[in-house]
């Protein structure tokens, strides 16, 4: 997995609650068999005028001037300031793999959906959960100013704003040291493979009824 | 020292190590697998030279790019061939067991868990799917997860977790009749919201939830995570083990007596805590229509649609403004006067023998109402379908003017040929109304299968209660 340390990077927000993953990546787009190329549909519904398709080029689309990230000042960002409960719905990793695609390296909101949580993690997107105010706050100053920039440092787990205003944030140790380390979470669990051996070993014999594989068809 | 929950009774069955910090390595029994979410799975896997750990505890099928139209000719979106081809391959070359799309078992994957006694009580089961919370219903640890954790489930058997807080949903006393496992978790939503059980995993109790059959139970643990938990779960109890019994992948008649001992212990302690109790009271339940862009915003049938000025929170007024806006509905209209373009009776929520049985009860040898462009019936699985065909209820809907179609995730979230226009307006037995979820630019609002028919019928919502006869 790709490592994350340290940003400092332009921010935009998005002003809006309980953004599900079918707006953050529209199911048509699921078709891939790929991880990559899911970054030009990002939001498509919301980006775009015109209805999108896997398999388009991207200049002949028609932009929605009024959508945040197609205003030139925001241009590049990578950390992306949400409403609450980002990223609920399906467990579609992919809207992981359109954000990091599209450039975004964090997400900062006051509150995610478990699984779009989890998913973020296993890409390198680092998702930062922040007070409501402080999410408002910096929404807010970030339109304010053109070229708001925020420092975020893993190790230390701080956002600090162009003010030096410095926001601590809360990360499992486990997950922050994978992701500091761009570690490989199945190689590591894999090093444990005598206790799940172990376990399995256990289990059949007390429970064999959960290793049945079907009878007949 | 305080009992324990059913959850903290699976949770701790299935620990196999546990680090400093609570991350735990947790062991998967059951490992459910679709076409959209494994694909970049398996090929983590060849990239990395490992070999799924046991392909036994794997049941494939492909469930969301499938025509619901005749299969004979295959798929023509070249696209969705691809992705379906793909899960077949991979199947083949790592050696799961794949109901295939001929296959007469093929369905939704949620539905042809429970069918072919895959999913058990105890177990812990996952996909690669958010509605993989329906399988909870038979005290499973049951849980969507992404495609990495698929990839990590394959090579390990295991998935690194975190323990979640406990909440318990009771819904007291019983429903009226025409009430339905839908319209009880679409109430239990509008009360806790879509972030009510972020955090959480849900145990739904209580005498209505004792009162369902499975396809009830199932019905309400599929939308947990349409409340923000990732599971729901509901205590083992007769009907539970009635269901599974003779079905393939059960317990063998010798093993019989010593899983339902074990499956016996599988509910909550009388004295368990949870972090969080909510009490609904089931008398007060009523048929439930969603008005918006979230299953939260859902009302009665005989409601309104809100008005957003009359709503203090701003950015809750604003919530529901974009949602009218998107949804083309005007604050106060009654329920039942809003009109349909189609209706769907399917999804993992709501496509089992007793949904179909309960829509088809509504028809009354009435006819789907002339605004209404289409009205499909859509199987959860083969074996679903043959049911229904069995007991007559596929001439019902024909005779209605209704659809029947072969089985698959269709309309509900249309990555197949099955989608509505821009504009379009469809009563769905589905469980997300979010904005295109069922084709761009199309209008969701959920409902029960029962309700679901009688809106074909009258070609807008009517309250069902007095719409049976
Ligand atoms: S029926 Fe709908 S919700 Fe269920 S698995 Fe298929 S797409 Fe997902």
């Amino acid at each position: 997995m790709k490592a994350f340390t340290r940003l400092n990077a332009l921010a935009a927000p998005l002003h809006r609650n309980n953004v599900d993953t079918d707006a953050i990546i529209p199911k048509q787009f699921l078709k891939s068999i790929k991880r990559s190329g899911f970054g030009v549909n990002l939001f498509d519904a919301w980006r775009y005028l015109d209805e999108g398709f896997p398999g388009q080029d991207p200049d002949s689309r028609q932009p929605n001037p009024e959508f945040v990230l197609n205003e030139a000042r925001y241009k590049g960002a990578q950390v992306l300031i949400a409403g609450d409960n980002f990223g609920c719905g399906s467990s579609r990793e992919h809207a992981v793999w359109a954000l990091d695609d599209y450039g975004f390296r964090s997400v900062i909101a006051p509150s995610f959906a478990d699984i779009f949580h989890n998913n973020s993690f296993k890409s390198g997107l680092l998702p930062i959960v922040l007070p409501a105010e402080v999410c408002a706050n910096l929404a807010e100053a970030c339109e304010n100013t053109e070229g708001y920039t925020l420092d975020i440092d893993l190790e230390a787990q701080t956002v600090t704003t162009p003010d030096g205003e410095v926001h601590s944030f809360e990360v499992d140790q486990f997950r922050k040291d994978c992701l500091l380390h761009g570690l490989d979470d199945i190689g590591l669990t894999l090093q444990k493979r005598n206790r799940i051996e172990d376990y399995e070993a256990k289990r059949q014999s007390s429970a064999p009824w959960l290793f049945n594989t079907q009878a007949e068809s | 020292m305080a009992g324990k929950t059913l959850y903290d009774k699976v949770w701790d069955a299935h620990l196999v190590d546990e680090q400093e910090d609570g991350t735990v390595l947790l062991y998967i029994d059951r490992h459910l697998v679709h076409e959209v979410t494994s694909p970049q799975a398996f090929e983590g896997l060849t990239m990395a030279g490992r070999k799924p750990w046991r392909t036994g505890s794997m049941l494939a099928v492909a469930d969301h790019n499938v025509p619901t139209t005749s299969r004979s000719e295959g798929i023509d979106d070249p696209v969705s061939r691809l992705q379906v081809e793909t899960l077949d391959a991979n199947c083949e070359a790592f050696g799961v067991t794949e109901f295939a799309m001929n296959d007469h078992r093929q369905g939704i994957v949620h539905v042809i868990g429970p069918e072919q006694g895959a999913t058990l009580p105890g177990m812990t089961v996952v996909c690669g799917d958010s509605h993989t919370s329906t399988h909870g219903a038979f005290g499973a640890l049951a849980f969507g997860i992404g495609t990495s954790e698929v990839e990590h489930v394959m090579a390990t058997q295991t998935l690194l977790q975190k323990k979640s807080k406990s909440m318990l949903v009771s819904v007291d006393g019983q429903v009226g009749p025409g009430v339905t496992a839908k319209d009880i978790v679409l109430a239990i939503i509008g009360e806790i919201g879509t972030a009510g059980g972020t955090g959480y995993t849900i145990e739904f109790g209580g005498d209505a939830i004792q009162a369902l059959s499975m396809e009830g139970r199932m019905t309400v643990c599929n939308m947990s995570i349409e409340a923000g938990a990732r599971a729901g779960m509901v205590a083992v109890d007769d009907t539970t083990i009635e269901y599974i019994k003779g079905r393939p992948f059960a317990p063998s008649e010798a093993q019989w007596e010593d899983a339902v001992a074990a499956w016996k212990q599988l509910r909550s302690d009388d004295d368990a805590q949870f972090d969080k109790v909510v009490r609904l009271d089931a008398t007060t339940i009523e048929p439930q229509v969603s008005w918006g862009t979230s299953p939260e915003m859902v009302t009665h049938v005989g409601g309104v649609v809100p008005n957003p000025d009359a709503i203090a929170d701003e950015a809750k007024a604003d919530g529901v403004r974009r949602a009218l806006e998107y949804m083309d509905l005007k604050p106060d209209t009654p329920m039942t006067e809003i009109t349909l373009d189609r209706v769907f009776i399917g999804s993992c929520t709501n496509s089992r023998i007793e949904d179909l049985r309960a829509a088809a009860a509504v028809i009354n040898d009435r006819q789907v109402a002339a605004n209404v462009k289409q009205a499909m019936v859509v199987p959860g699985s083969g074996l679903v379908k043959r049911q229904a065909e069995e007991e007559g209820l596929d001439k019902i809907f024909e005779a209605a003017g209704f659809e029947w179609r072969e089985p698959g995730c269709s309309m509900c979230l249309a990555m197949n040929a099955d989608r509505l226009e821009p504009g379009e307006r469809c009563a769905s037995t589905s469980n997300r109304n979010f904005e295109g979820r069922q084709g761009a630019g199309g209008r969701t609002h959920l409902v029960s299968p029962a309700m679901a028919a009688a809106a074909a019928i009258a070609g807008h919502f009517v309250d069902v209660r007095s719409f049976a006869q």
